[in-house]
């Protein structure tokens, strides 16, 4: 569900005030603030190294800040060990116990709660159902496909009642269409437990279609927070135009020859249009005419890479059966809307 | 010019690379060649003797001419219960489990430090601590021992130095495990036994446990299980199969030495010793037969109940 300005005001699930974590000389979280609010879907989109695993393990337990504070649900965690914080993980790697039949993996939780036999058996073919595996109690984790084994993972954080659920990259190891299976499957558990799903990925088009909102990290630190349509269209830093999806990044002077305000901007592919030979330009758009120096075919879309006399050199994406008289070398037009330039607060 | 497509052999390399040739097609040729040798030295020269001399144990001996009666016959291995031999069982096992014990208890700590918490340095001297003592001579090891554990040995003078000699008397004089010095009693026996195989079950459970992610550890954790609980539910039964290998070690050298008792020990036999006197002085070729069976039945059973508790089930 999307945070509404009334939950703004709730306490919040996970709220980080100038925390930092140092390995050595490795600053790996380095000054984050952040609030994750109760019933979000939130992702941690970063390279590998930009912090956001570190992030997750500190909200988790496993690693302690060096500076800063952590709370969860207002009640500050600092020094408090994983096994007394009401927040679950689904690994990376699962982490399912070898040894121990799929129920019991699931039970595990229960059973250090000391609760019986009977009822966490109970319990966990529930948990078992939710997640699609009903029957495979008995099962050894070595015995179930990737796919299987992390939906083993999401029952057993899932069964002791998380406050917060956190994901670290849980379907990296799964195939394309297995992964946009589980999206749909985890945003849809999500929704029903009404629970804070926290995500970490690499991934950007995981992190868009899936998250209520998007922290983008980058060497230790967030660079920019918001609802994923904000963090793609409004990127505020070269980073985020590049790493959320791709961009054309212009200077100043750049973005000034094209109609708009003199400052740093972003312009997406998509947003630039091809235009056939002898058509007007659209009203409020700029005609650019260039050479093209590359061209690929990604189904729906060709890319269009091409050099304006200027030396301005763009990425255009075009629906695949616009692009008629497009080859390498040919001259193309493009038509720019002024306002699909995006400013941004810096070009770094 | 076209280039050659297939890489013809000169004449003289023919032979090899015909033979080579074969070899990468037919690999299962590959596998018997390699697998033959060590099979007919695993398969005759050692598991054959074996069985012919264990096989030696359904035989007699005859009191009187001192010849052995090669008819089948029980006789033999029923003698293991007689009162004095089933002693000698009862004996060593004992020591052979006392022993796995206290291997077990010392070497898990170190084993479990350097498979989770040493850094590349930290574990290469691990490795070179535990490996050392195998480098030098075993009798050397023994007598210097003999020296420790001797009355006005270190030990003692330790001992009493830290105002422990009182405690160390009363041990002494308990019955079984105590002796006139350490140096000829069960205790010191077992001392012996657990420093000479200690590195046998140090490495076994290093391997395994350095085999258990520390995500693992982690998730217990994450699920509400105190270290504690972490361990006993989720490190100890994946350490468990290293623990049993360096068991069968530790309790299979254990019952077959004949020399650490013999110096160390006391006047009672064990079972290496009584393997030792009957083949060689006594010429008891079935009853020392008879003996060497004891470590086998005793490891099978080991082994079964240490499936039954599952401790190979994370393999």
């Amino acid at each position: 569900m999307h945070a509404n300005i009334d939950t703004a005001l709730e306490i919040p699930a996970v709220r980080f005030a100038g925390v930092a974590r140092h390995f050595g000389a490795v600053k790996a979280v380095d000054g984050v603030d952040l609030s994750i609010l109760p019933g979000e879907f939130f992702a941690m989109l970063g390279p590998s190294g930009s912090g956001k695993t570190t992030c997750l393990r500190l909200i988790a337990g496993f690693e302690q800040p060096d500076a800063g504070h952590i709370e969860i649900f207002g009640e500050k965690v600092e020094g408090l060990p994983p096994y007394r914080r009401a927040v679950n993980t689904v690994f990376q790697d699962y982490a399912l116990f070898p040894h121990l039949s799929v129920g019991d993996n699931v039970a595990y939780g229960l059973r250090v709660r000391g609760v019986g036999r009977a009822e966490r058996d109970k319990q966990a073919r529930e948990a078992l159902a939710m997640v699609k595996l009903t029957g495979m109690e008995s099962r050894r984790p070595a015995q179930l496909s990737g796919g299987q084994r992390q939906r083993v993972a999401l029952a057993r954080a899932l069964i002791v009642r998380p406050k917060v659920l956190l994901l670290d990259e849980p379907l990296g190891a799964l195939d394309l269409k297995l992964r946009e299976e589980m999206q749909l499957e985890l945003k849809g558990l999500q929704r029903t437990l009404g629970l804070s799903f926290v995500f970490v990925t690499h991934d950007q088009g995981e992190a868009l279609s899936m998250a209520d909102r998007v922290a983008v990290f980058n060497e230790g630190r967030i660079v920019q927070v918001g609802p994923p349509e904000e963090v793609y269209e409004r990127p505020r830093t070269r980073f985020v135009a590049n790493f959320v999806g791709s961009a054309n990044v212009l200077s100043a002077a750049e973005a000034q020859a094209l109609g708009a305000p003199a400052r740093p901007s972003s312009l997406r592919p998509e947003k630039i249009a091809l235009m056939s030979a002898g058509a007007s330009a659209p009203t409020g758009a700029v005609v650019l005419d260039a050479v093209i120096v590359d061209v690929s075919y990604q189904g729906p879309v060709r890319r269009i890479t091409a050099r304006t006399p200027a030396g301005l050199v763009l990425v255009a994406a075009v629906p695949a059966g616009q692009a008629g008289e497009i080859k390498r070398g040919g001259p193309v037009r493009f038509a720019v809307r002024s306002d699909a330039l995006q400013p941004m607060e810096s070009e770094e | 010019m076209i280039p050659a497509i297939l890489d013809t052999p000169a004449p003289h390399e023919r032979t090899l690379r015909r033979l080579s040739d074969l070899l990468v097609r037919r690999h299962n040729l590959l596998v018997l060649i390699l697998l033959v040798p060590p099979l007919l030295w695993l398969g005759m020269v050692y598991l054959g003797s074996l069985f012919v001399f264990l096989a030696q144990s359904i035989f007699s001996i005859d009191e009187f001419s001192g010849t052995i009666v090669r008819e089948p016959t029980l006789a033999t291995l029923a003698e293991l219960f007689r009162p004095a031999n089933f002693d000698i069982l009862m004996r060593t096992v004992s020591i052979a489990a006392a022993v796995t014990v206290l291997c077990a208890i010392i070497g898990f700590p170190m084993a479990y430090y350097a498979a989770r918490y040493a850094g590349p340095r930290a574990k290469a001297a691990f490795y070179l601590a535990v490996m050392m003592p195998l480098w030098s001579s075993y009798l050397v090891k023994i007598y210097g021992w003999k020296l420790l554990l001797a009355k006005e040995g270190a030990i003692g003078w330790i001992a009493g130095r830290l105002g422990l000699g009182p405690a160390l008397e009363a041990w002494l004089a308990l019955p079984l495990v105590g002796g006139p010095s350490l140096s000829v009693s069960y205790t010191g026996m077992v001392l012996v036994f657990t420093y000479l195989w200690l590195p046998f079950m140090i490495l076994p459970m290093h391997a395994a446990l350095e085999r258990v992610p520390s995500s693992l550890i982690e998730a217990a954790g994450d699920l509400g299980a105190s270290p504690g609980r972490t361990f006993r539910t989720i490190i100890l039964p994946l350490a468990l199969p290293g623990v049993v290998a360096g068991a069968i070690f530790t309790f299979s050298l254990t019952l077959g030495d004949y020399i650490v008792p013999q110096i160390i020990g006391t006047s009672a036999l064990v079972l290496g010793q009584a393997v030792y006197t009957l083949q060689g002085t006594a010429g008891n070729i079935p009853l020392s037969a008879a003996f060497s069976l004891v470590p086998i039945l005793v490891m099978a059973l080991f082994l079964t109940l240490a499936k039954k508790m599952g401790a190979f089930d994370a393999l």
